[in-house]
């Protein structure tokens, strides 16, 4: 049988935190609590929070949605708000959140949604004042990484990238310049991703996309090879806190991961820093890359926030959403130095079962 | 006993999906006031539809701008774009604050001219202008920014009737890394036409070359790219300096900064998406001072923003017709005021709100115009407070293009009052009657009988 | 005419039809209207009652409540079977 095997990066060995006798109380409110079938980072990070040595939590989930599983998990939010969506504006958000913060007192929170960062970076200095830290990325790095940059951060930091082409609006179709063969990517601002034959299947997508995600949907040049991926967090000063890659074994019909492995790899992880290094990145990210045949990296696109698998990186030993907590309270933080190769994740479903009664607390009281 | 007051019964089927279109119902404040006027007086005193400003907002919004360009350098001028409202009482209301006229027609050179505006502070833009309009604002020293080579020979005639040397700029399209290009206006920067425009002017030396222009596009998100299109006109007015020793007393970079209205397509509400004056301010200033023009040459900057003053500064007032149940079960809102004064509904997602006090209680529905139209919708999906027949709504930021692009279509258009900053209302447009409509109009003799 | 039997109605609001499975909420004056049906009150004593304690008149009252009621017979909370409603 074939053990997990611990790598190591550096020369100063481990330095996992020894378990802590007295451990700090802190009260973390985190939304993307939809565990679906294309889950949101919300649980992993609350399981990963639940079993720091550092921090005793209470957790604050915050829903937009009644159905989201995260609400009705045993064990997981202690107390649970819905919120309005990010698309409703930086005030109605406030607002909810000030309603909250006065009976919760909120440390740090921890947003887990692509759509949502804009709205929480632009409330960032609001919420400092009601006391609520979060580690977020600069609003100039988030701005820099957008799909529809990609060639520009690709050129700046001199990353290999696939090429990518803008449509504003339907007729822009018709514009995509000839050396984009298919089969192209076609991808929203936010999310999805289609794989498109020819210009009709792009047009399908376009309208797909557009009316999810709005303007521009983005064309991007398909790389042919393996997908992998790191994640990884970064303190803002350059340093890369810890970073774990992983490869998806097995991909849903949505594109997300049912399965996947770490791996040893140092040109990702040596990437990943340098990514880090030149951005000076802040807060969670997540990078995929696809790897050719030939070992060349693509790097396709840059998730400014912890992803969904986040859980495995803990499993192998890099707790990165405690460190993330640790660094938006200020504290220092030691980098990871290694992690176990050969750790798995197999994703599961699981039939919870609520009575209507707690369906009808989030529904009219909008809490739970 | 005093009896409760009164809402429609509602019941509303819970969505039990995932993130899907409307998110957590947000309470919608009622808008019960403008400037402390209230909605409810303004509609029964001068009827419904009705079109309201804010001097104050007017004023606050011009002091604004003024102030973030004015901080970041020496010398700015704003033009009063006439397109965007061209409402007597609105131009005055910016020529007062100190603003020029921008106009893009005859029509509008000579409402300035009515309204007061001395030639020399009127700036003649757009593609449009006949001899006899370019020959007026010749004789008024108007200054004339052109747009195409026809215009340059029609002025360069002109000069020689003229006691007036015609005073020009050249209008300049570029790419500033926007798009799509708005290349069907001026001469082009990047191929050499720009260029090659302001020799033949110099070598000519009919006209007097006194400023650079661009306008790169309309609702611009993008501050930097008014730092890209202020460099690039700093880049031509160098090149004057160098090759003939000619100073460009101004760059105008036109207008084009967005409101705070949301775009339809657009994912976050425009109110956080919006850049303010000051980023438009500092990404401009700092192209200009960091140019090669010289220091002792500095231009005049002159503005011709106008959605970014007015839009905020006016509401559209509207009662509710009626409530319907369409055949899907959706709830539809009919209100009185359409699509044909509401142009802006075709690409904003217009914020309403209603215009009394409300319940908590919401419900989905589509807001129509009172027009026998399919098209007629103000707001698609809207989850409105429980609005009742006669109930008003207040639909904002609505100040920008409205005024100047609205239709007399099917019905008369409405009354349009200001509030001044003491308060008091006034009429600054009256209502449209059969008459003023049927005045325009000549029957010919052989129709005017008819038996049924 | 009578609100079905089984549907569940809770003091916030919430009703919960165990037939369909689907989910409501009522705001304050049509959750009194749906107690007064589950009570078997007719329309008229449930409109008598309303005019009584509302600030409403008449003839409006009568339409929203017709319309609010066609919206219970829409989402079939309402027993049909006994055949359409006699409208006042």
């Amino acid at each position: 049988m074939i053990l997990p095997v611990t790598v190591n990066f550096y020369e100063n060995l481990d330095s996992q935190p020894a378990g802590r006798m007295n451990k700090l109380n802190i009260t973390v409110a985190v939304t993307g609590l939809n565990n679906i079938d294309s889950p949101g980072p919300g649980v992993p990070v609350i399981r990963a929070l639940r079993e720091s040595d550092f921090f005793n939590v209470r957790i604050i989930g915050l829903a937009y949605e009644n159905l989201e599983p995260g609400i009705y998990m045993p064990g997981i939010a202690d107390k649970v708000y819905m919120i309005p969506y990010p698309s409703d504006g930086v005030e109605a958000l406030l607002e909810r959140l000030e309603y909250i913060n006065s009976r919760e007192r909120i440390d740090v929170l921890i947003p887990n949604f692509d759509s949502e960062l804009y709205t929480f970076m632009k409330s960032d200095k609001r919420l400092g004042e009601m006391g609520i830290k979060t580690f977020l990325p600069e609003l100039a790095q988030y701005e820099e990484r957008h799909k529809a940059n990609l060639s520009g951060f690709g050129k700046k930091y001199n990353v290999k990238v696939p090429g990518n082409f803008e449509l504003f609006s339907h007729s822009d179709i018709q514009k995509i310049p000839s050396g984009f063969t298919f089969p192209l990517m076609v991808k929203g601002k936010f999310y999805d991703a289609y794989t498109a034959e020819n210009k009709q299947q792009i047009a399908f997508f376009y309208n797909k996309i557009a009316a999810k995600w709005g303007l521009p949907v983005i064309i991007q040049e398909f790389v042919r090879g393996t997908e992998v991926n790191v994640v990884a967090l970064g303190d803002g000063q350059g340093n890369t806190i810890g970073a774990v890659p992983m490869r998806k074994q097995y991909i849903t019909d949505k594109g997300k991961a049912w399965g996947g492995v770490t791996l040893d790899d140092k040109n990702m992880l040596e990437l990943t820093r340098r990514i880090i290094s030149e951005t000076k990145w802040r807060g969670g990210m997540e990078l995929e890359i696809i790897k050719t045949a030939s070992n060349e990296l693509y790097l396709i696109e840059i998730n400014p926030r912890i992803p969904a698998w986040v859980y495995l990186a803990v499993g192998a030993g890099q707790n990165l959403p405690e460190a993330l907590v640790r660094l938006a309270l200020g504290l220092d933080v030691e980098p990871f130095t290694s992690y176990k190769v050969g750790k798995m994740f197999i994703r599961y479903s699981y039939d919870l079962l609520v009575d209507i009664g707690q369906y009808e607390l989030v529904s009219t009281k909008r809490e739970n | 006993m005093e009896k409760l007051p009164f809402e429609r019964p509602v019941i509303n089927k819970l969505s039990a999906g995932m993130p899907g279109k409307f998110g957590m119902k947000t309470h919608i404040s009622p808008v019960t006031h403008i400037d402390q006027v209230g909605v409810k007086e303004l509609t029964g005193q001068y009827g419904s539809p009705l079109f309201v400003l804010s001097e104050k907002s007017l004023r606050q919004n011009f002091s604004e701008a003024k102030r973030a360009f004015e901080t970041r350098y020496p010398k700015v001028q704003f033009a009063w774009s006439y397109k965007t409202n061209y409402l007597n009482a609105v131009c005055s209301v910016f020529h007062q604050e100190g603003a020029w006229a921008e106009v893009v027609s005859g029509f509008e050179y000579d409402k300035a001219i009515a309204l007061g505006v001395e030639g020399k502070h009127i700036i003649f833009n757009g593609p449009d202008k006949s001899r006899d309009d370019l020959k007026k604002a010749v004789n008024n020293n108007s200054l004339i920014h052109i747009d195409h080579f026809d215009e340059m020979y029609t002025l360069t005639e002109l000069a020689g009737e003229s006691e007036n040397k015609p005073k020009v700029a050249i209008r300049v399209n570029m790419d500033t890394g926007v798009y799509p290009v708005w290349d069907r206006f001026g001469f082009n920067y990047e191929n050499g036409e720009a260029w090659d425009a302001l020799n033949r002017i110099m070598m000519a030396g009919k006209l007097e070359l006194v400023g650079l222009h661009a306008h790169i596009g309309t609702y611009m998100l993008s501050a930097s790219a008014y730092g890209i299109a202020a460099s690039k006109l700093a880049e031509l007015a160098a090149q004057l300096e160098k090759k003939f020793g000619h100073v460009a007393g101004y760059i105008d970079v036109g207008g084009g900064f967005a409101s705070k209205n949301t775009l339809k397509g657009a994912y976050y509400s425009g109110s956080d998406t919006a850049p303010g004056f000051d980023e438009y301010a500092e990404a401009i200033a700092a192209a200009l001072v960091n140019s090669r023009i010289k220091p002792a040459n500095m231009p005049l900057l002159i503005l011709e923003t106008g959605r970014a003053l007015v839009d905020d500064a006016g509401y559209l007032l509207g009662t509710v017709i009626a409530n319907k149940r369409l055949s899907d079960g959706r709830r539809a809102t009919i209100i009185d005021a359409g699509v044909n004064i509401l142009f802006t509904s075709f690409w904003y997602d217009h914020q309403v709100n209603p215009g009394q006090p409300v319940s908590e209680h919401t419900e989905e529905t589509t807001i129509f115009g009172p027009l026998c139209m399919n098209i007629d919708v103000i707001k698609e999906a809207a989850v409105m407070p429980v609005l009742k027949k006669g109930d008003r709504v207040v639909i904002s930021r609505v100040g920008a293009y409205n005024l100047t692009q609205w239709m007399q279509f099917i019905t008369l258009r409405p009354k349009v009052v200001m509030i001044d900053p003491e308060g008091n209302v006034h009429l600054i447009r009256d209502s449209e009657t059969l008459e003023t409509l049927t005045s325009l109009e000549k029957l010919p003799g052989h129709l005017k009988q008819f038996r049924l | 005419m009578r609100l079905k039997k089984n549907i569940a109605l809770s003091e916030t609001g919430f009703v919960f039809d165990p037939n369909t499975g689907d989910s409501f909420s009522l705001n304050r004056i049509g959750l009194e209207i749906v107690e007064k049906l589950r009570h078997d009150k007719t329309d008229q004593e449930i409109l008598n009652e309303l005019l009584e304690n509302y600030e409403i008149d008449k003839a409006s009252l009568d339409k929203y409540y017709f319309d609010f009621v066609s919206t219970l017979q829409y989402y079939q909370l309402i027993d049909d079977t006994t055949g359409h409603r006699e409208f006042l």
